[in-house]
């Protein structure tokens, strides 16, 4: 059990002899890797008849992906010393990587459906040092889960407790014995799964692949279907296939949601760590150091908030862009996401709650603009380059498009409290960003030209984690520097005049 | 009271406005170079052909003759002892700020066009992905001087800078 691993004094020994990814990679990184070839193999074998070249090709390709996957483990070693954690892999290549453990902010434990049928979990290790999120740290794919859980332990502990002693976070306590659980999934939550949207993504990107795979065989579907519909346009046919679309994609996202957050459980570890836990066959475990915590986002697309719910992302650094690996709260009721962000960052008030400043009139202008007119110019385009029945459908959409703009101008806001700014942006998927003000290092103030003549401005705060920039969209000018001003005393005063 | 972001202190070298026209006239030959070719090698070009080539031209010399020397006049760039500040743009303008605390990284850059006319590129890095503060069209020894400058500054400061 986790409970008792960070007391044991012989786990915060530091092993120092090099050590191989686990030797049952070399069957599983074929399995997991092989799922996406089994696919052109089949094709392969099923529309040949059997022909000799075709067993043959498919024999080479499994050869070469089992090769390839000896070669890998053979040239991969790591070891984990007092200062850094090493890892050199590569053949031809030699990559050494070095990461300082007092720079490791997070850990990633991930086991796809063939890691678990072996008992094992790539560990993915996050600095946060580089210029582009996600390319930093290190990957261990993969060892033992236990080992996996050790270094978890072992990795993130060590972070931790040279600082300990100088933290000046308001609220920390002292290190508890047991994790404590900040969230569980509710079944009930299962309602939010249809309204994401992501059986539709799912269906979009399996269609993807699947003609990918018919380009190669020569086959041109999307093509093909494409000059059928022009040559036969039919309302009925375009209705019944949007309705089938759309059936499909809400029964799809039920078990997607249940595959990707299964047992999901947000929990602050004894260690300072906040961790998330999630996943019925592809298990992901993520672990952020709370201290590098810059703030969360409320993210709420359309549908999900019309059913008042919500998801929540963590601001921080060191995490991958892959798979959501900064989410904290899959889609849930607003109230939940409200709770779950007040006990994350430890405050008395969730910070996403404060009454946002509006932003002036012309900003309403300004949106309206942005998504209405290029529905307009593609109607004009449809109507002089294609045939009749295309350009109705464009404005069919500018009513929703003037609708979405209004909406995203309501969604415009700021606010800033004793310690973090506050901004909301967007319609489709309206996102609330908590900033800490101390966790903002820059300033990057656009106004177009067109901003220039309705006296507005975006105000860009900078900062580490995250997306690297959490920006104020269309606030006034005086009221957007004005803010700029007091979130980062000092920063930007010797450049503002009045006048 | 209205506030305002007030201009940065120095302009950046006049030899920036060749250094732009430059590149404004190299981006749009690339553009009309071909379409004029393929306009004299087809026979009876299409009426369209000849209207985007046209435009092509009209654009690119009204682009090529006014950009660089509006660009001259926004590009603005300061330092303090706190703090980098720079202007930049033309139609659509803007302005960072980067604490001196939390640079990480001072880099100068040529491209061909800034060798042959003795300028550089400053760029300051900071934690933040999005935080570069690029200050382009330097004199060389100008920019030397601010590497030097802010490196001084940035050791004298302390921080992890993230």
């Amino acid at each position: 059990m986790t409970a008792e691993l960070p007391a044991a004094p012989e786990l915060t020994e530091p092993l120092t002899e090099w050590h191989r990814l686990h030797v049952r990679m070399l069957i599983v990184r074929p399995l997991n890797e092989g799922i996406a070839m089994l696919v052109p193999i089949a094709v392969l074998l099923i529309t040949g008849n059997g022909e000799k070249w075709r067993l043959f090709a498919s024999g080479v390709t499994v050869a070469v992906i089992l090769a390839f996957s000896y070669l890998i483990w053979r040239t991969t070693k790591y070891r984990i010393t007092d200062d850094q954690v090493e890892l050199h892999t590569g053949l031809l290549t030699r990559k050494q990587v070095a990461v300082p453990r007092d720079r490791i902010r997070t850990v990633d434990l991930t086991s796809k459906p063939g890691h678990r049928v072996f008992g094992l979990s790539a560990v993915r290790i996050g600095t946060g040092q580089q210029d582009t999120p996600g390319t930093d740290g290190l990957t261990l794919d993969a060892v033992t889960s236990e080992e996996a859980e050790r270094l978890r332990v072992l990795l993130l502990q060590k972070s931790v407790t040279p600082r300990a002693v100088s933290s000046d976070v308001p609220g920390s306590e002292p290190v508890a014995a047991s994790s404590e659980v900040i969230s569980q999934l509710d079944l009930k939550w299962l309602k939010f799964a249809p309204l994401s949207l992501s059986g539709l993504v799912a269906i979009g990107a399996v269609f993807g692949l699947l003609s990918n795979y018919a380009d190669d065989l020569g086959l041109h579907p999307v093509q093909d279907l494409w000059e059928w519909l022009f040559e036969h346009p039919s309302f009925t046919l375009l209705t019944v296939a949007v309705i089938a679309l759309a059936v499909l994609g809400l029964v799809l996202s039920i078990p997607l949601y249940i595959l990707q957050f299964w047992n999901y459980k947000l929990t602050r570890e004894p260690d300072g760590t906040l961790r998330v836990q999630r996943g019925l066959l592809t298990t992901r475990s993520v672990s952020v150091e709370e201290q590098r915590l810059r703030g969360v986002d409320i993210q709420e697309p359309l549908l999900v908030r019309a059913g008042k719910g919500a998801k929540l992302a963590a601001v921080t650094t060191g995490l991958g862009s892959k798979g959501e690996s900064n989410l904290l709260l899959p889609p849930a009721p607003l109230t939940v996401a409200h709770q779950v962000s007040q006990d994350v960052l430890k405050v008395a008030d969730d910070p996403t709650l404060r009454k946002l400043r509006k932003h002036p009139f012309a900003a309403l202008r300004r949106s309206m603009i942005r998504h209405v007119v290029p529905w307009v110019v593609i109607a004009v385009g449809l109507a002089i380059f294609a045939p009749s029945w295309a350009w109705p459908i464009p404005v069919a959409i500018l009513p929703f498009a003037a609708l979405v703009g209004w909406d995203n101008y309501r969604s415009l806001g700021n606010a800033l409290d004793d310690r973090y700014l506050v901004t909301r942006n967007n319609s489709l998927v309206r996102s609330t960003v908590a900033l800490q003000r101390t966790g903002i290092i820059g300033w990057r103030i656009r106004r177009s030209f067109f901003q220039r003549r309705s006296g507005l401005m975006t105000i860009g705060a900078t900062t580490a984690a995250g997306a690297g920039v959490y920006h104020v969209t269309d606030v006034g000018e005086a009221a957007g520097l004005a803010l700029a001003d007091e979130a980062v005393p000092d920063l930007l005063r010797p450049f503002l005049v009045e006048g | 009271m209205t506030l305002q972001l007030r201009t940065p202190r120095h302009q950046v070298s006049p030899k920036s406005v060749l250094l732009w026209t430059m590149q404004a006239a190299l981006f749009w030959l690339v553009l009309f170079v071909p379409q004029l070719v393929v306009f004299l090698m087809v026979n009876e070009p299409p009426t369209w052909e000849l209207a985007l080539l046209i435009a092509t031209l009209v654009v690119g010399l009204v682009h090529t003759a006014v950009e660089p020397s509006w660009r001259y006049r926004v590009h603005r760039w300061e330092t303090t002892p706190d703090a980098v500040y720079t202007l930049s743009g033309w139609l659509n303008q803007e302005w960072r700020v980067a604490p001196v605390s939390r640079i990480q990284t001072i880099d100068t850059k040529r491209g061909p066009f800034q060798q042959m006319l003795g300028l550089s590129t400053v760029t300051v890095t900071t934690a933040s992905a999005a935080g570069p503060v690029e200050i382009e069209g330097l004199d060389h020894e100008v920019a030397q001087r601010l590497v030097v400058e802010l490196t001084n500054t940035t050791q004298a400061t302390p921080g992890d800078a993230t």
